[in-house]
């Protein structure tokens, strides 16, 4: 028999270790989650530790989404209606946790005030018990005022708060400072300014233990490959041991999966694309994937169907860790 | 890996007879290196030299054809392990699986040959039918694979049995002429296997159990010492946890250990329970290090989600998809049509003009030269700024065709509205949707001339 001898890498660094929620000290999360502490690539467990497997989230908007494909409407129902009932709804499908997205406070979709969004926060926390994600409106004045309120009637359940980009991450790290909270930090795609962004908030003293590291995600066929080849690299950088690399990364895949055409047409679009009911879980499924192998460590996804065939998937690939 | 002139030089004869045409055996040992000459101009030149100069000439990974004619499809001579470091370069083939004794084999075979899909310009298809000899002796193994020839002509063939006469029979009966790839030889069948390949001139998968790379080295060396040099490797592997690490390891050990008994293609069943769980499995394969994907179902959605996440994985990294800046017409646009511009990056430029001509609202579409980058990676690049978008108006000689001077940016670019209008007197800029998706509602609702 000839022998075999397999390359094994040891790579001098690691991705740091990122809790979300919290118990006590304000805290009333029944779960937490953990992500991050790889000392290798993703489920490469035969060369090194992975003692995180990546954690589902599943994305909750507080108003009913007016423009979601008709695949989504048909699997969350009424719910889509009440905040409360479908994060409890996505919790029982299996989500660890819960993206809420504070859209109705934005000017253009009802423009909610702060306190309307910090009771809406409340009935979602009191709904569920795994930890939260709180995106504000997309717009940069209300962002801040909506996080900022948030953050403060929220303090010590360790939530993550986005976005924190560069034009507005003083705000949101300070809020996140003061109340024991994390930040979800995004760059469009590209190494360098994730880097920076993670410098940015580190200066400002919030440890990176706190910070989640958001690519930007780039759907299957409009830039996937653009986001898979920036979180390899990362990931790569990260494990190489560059410390403003090493933030565990979450990715955006339903939002984005759900948007293309692949995901919201049913008619007109050509007979090889098949039926919308198998080509949006498709769509999701296979850039959730995808970006798995590129070291996501958090997936945002819309269906509860995604959700189940990642959840096996990552059964299968972290049995062995 | 590739040898150095010093390297080369050690193999030659040293005694500077210039009849190669160079001064020296040094010089001749530089250029060999730059592959600027050919090792035989050298009339003095030992095997050794020769078999040692083959081998670092030949690729880590072997370059296997499967099929001929038309559809067939090249696989392997691959690299790198990261597409960022170059580029892949040989995208996997994609192909289902049916079995021999299925009553709707040739249409199934129909249906594989017969599915296509446009994307970003290109057509895309699925690769090749293999069937699997469920039941039947060879005879019937040989009609059927014969029914799926009728049925869909040309499509490459994976053949496949553990029974040589069966592979065999089918290869006589006309299959031979299309060069399947002939699956599986293991270390129980490896001799008959590797003779009926080596008699049809066909290139051989082989495989051993899983995780026992030892024993696929050694059916490397058995199968190629009786005759085969063109092989596919099987890990055997069965979920995908086990299939991503036998798809890394023999990635890296052909590519930084030089195993040359391994530097071959892979093939990755993807085989699940659910069209959802195998989609998983092929999605994997196909961004880590497949060459044939085997798929049994043949779910129309997840065909297309796997045919264009492989054209995303195989574009290279360093030239995105182009198309030409310039003035395009949707519909037929007049002087009262709407004017957009947009970048050259071909995504971008087929998914605006895809949902323009959707809208059924005729439009100018103007292009502007952004090095193929994507609205927000080109602005963020400075390829698509204020100074662009001005110039790339003018030079159009868009205004002598509208009657009206409005111009459409992209909504990702909002911030760019008042330097646009400063560097365009006359103009007004108008803010359009963020996402091309979004362009039939504007057009139709939003934008009035």
């Amino acid at each position: 028999m000839t022998a075999v001898e397999i390359p094994v890498e040891k790579w001098p660094g690691a991705v740091r270790e990122v809790t979300l929620g919290s118990s006590y000290g304000g805290g009333t999360r029944t779960s937490t989650v953990t992500v991050g502490g790889e000392t290798t690539l993703p489920f490469l467990g035969f060369e090194g530790a992975l003692p995180h497997r990546p954690a589902l989230a599943v994305e909750v908007v507080d108003m009913e989404p007016a423009d979601w494909s008709p695949e989504l409407v048909a699997a969350w129902g009424d719910d889509l209606r009440d905040p409360a009932k479908w994060a409890a709804h996505a919790v029982e499908e299996g989500a660890e946790l819960i993206a809420l997205k504070l859209r109705s406070c934005h000017p253009d979709y009802g423009d909610r005030s702060a306190t309307d969004a910090r009771a809406t926060v409340d009935r979602v926390l009191a709904a569920v018990g795994v930890p939260l994600l709180v995106y504000g409106p997309g717009t940069a004045d209300k962002d801040n005022e909506v996080l900022v309120a948030v953050a403060e009637a929220t303090k010590g359940e360790q939530l993550a708060l986005g976005l924190c980009e560069e034009k507005n991450y003083r705000t949101i790290v300070a809020a996140a400072l003061g109340n024991g909270h994390l930040v979800l930090a995004q760059t469009p795609i590209d190494v360098n300014l994730a880097k920076q962004l993670n410098i940015l908030i580190s200066d400002m003293g919030l440890t990176l233990e706190r910070v989640l590291m958001d690519p930007n995600t780039g759907a299957l066929g409009y830039g996937l490959e653009y986001t898979y080849s920036v979180m390899e690299r990362l990931r790569l950088a990260a494990l190489m041991g560059d410390a403003m690399t090493q933030q565990p990364m979450i990715c955006t895949v339903g939002e984005e999966a759900w948007r293309q055409k692949e995901g919201r047409a049913a008619d007109g679009v050509p007979e090889a694309w098949g039926e919308l009911a198998e080509r949006g879980v498709a769509w999701e499924i296979t850039t959730a994937t995808t970006l798995l192998e590129a070291g996501a460590d958090i997936l945002v996804l819309r269906h509860p169907g995604s959700v189940g065939a990642l959840r096996a998937a990552l059964d299968d690939l972290t049995k062995g860790a | 890996m590739a040898l150095t002139g010093l390297a080369i030089y050690k193999l030659l004869p040293k005694t500077n007879c210039k009849e190669c045409g160079f001064p020296t055996c040094l010089a001749f040992a530089m250029k060999l290196a730059q592959k600027g000459t050919e090792l035989d101009k050298c009339p003095y030149v030992g095997d050794e030299a020769k078999t040692a100069l083959d081998a670092a000439a030949a690729p880590p990974v072997k370059l296997i054809a499967i099929g001929a004619g038309e559809r067939a499809f090249e696989i392997g001579n691959e690299v790198v392990l990261f597409r960022h470091e170059k580029t892949f370069y040989h995208q996997p083939g994609l192909v289902v699986r049916v079995k021999s004794d299925d009553p709707q084999l040739a249409e199934v075979a129909g249906r594989v040959a017969g599915y296509e899909v446009e994307r970003v310009g290109m057509t895309l298809r699925l690769d090749g039918l293999a069937v699997e000899h469920a039941g039947g002796d060879a005879a019937a193994y040989a009609a059927a694979v014969a029914a799926a020839r009728a049925a869909a002509p040309g499509l490459p063939l994976v053949l496949m049995s553990d029974d040589a006469p069966a592979i065999d029979a089918a290869l006589t009966g006309g299959a031979a002429a299309e060069k399947p790839l002939v699956h599986v030889a293991t270390a129980a069948n490896w001799q008959a296997m590797a003779d009926v390949a080596k008699k049809h001139g066909c290139p051989l998968a082989i495989r051993a159990e899983a995780g026992d790379l030892a024993g696929l080295v050694e059916l490397s060396e058995n199968v190629r010492s009786a005759g085969v040099e063109d092989l596919v490797l099987d890990p055997a592997t069965t979920d995908l946890a086990g299939d991503l690490v036998a798809l890394t390891q023999l990635r890296r050990l052909a590519l930084k250990k030089g195993a040359r008994a391994l530097g071959y293609p892979i093939l990755a069943d993807a085989a699940a329970p659910t069209w959802q769980a195998e989609l998983v499995r092929a999605t994997q394969a196909v961004a880590k290090y497949g060459g044939v994907v085997i798929i049994d179902h043949l779910e129309r959605a997840a065909v297309y989600a796997l045919l264009t996440l492989r054209q995303n994985v195989y574009t290279d990294p360093q030239k995105p998809i182009q198309v030409e800046p310039k003035l395009y017409e949707v519909g037929t646009a007049g002087p009262d049509s709407p004017v957009l511009i947009t970048t050259n990056f071909s995504l971008t430029y087929f998914s605006v003009s895809g949902e323009v001509e959707g809208a059924g609202v005729p439009a100018w579409l103007l292009v502007a030269d952004s090095d193929g980058q994507s609205v927000l990676t080109g602005w963020a690049a400075g390829k698509f700024d204020a100074e662009k978008i001005a110039k790339t108006v003018k030079d159009s000689g868009i205004e002598s065709r509208i009657n009206h001077k409005k111009l459409v940016i992209p909504g990702h670019v909002a911030g760019l509205s008042g330097e646009v209008e400063e560097e365009l007197p006359g103009w007004q800029i108008m803010v359009g949707p963020r996402d091309a998706v979004d362009i039939p509602n504007y057009l139709k609702n939003v934008w009035s001339a």
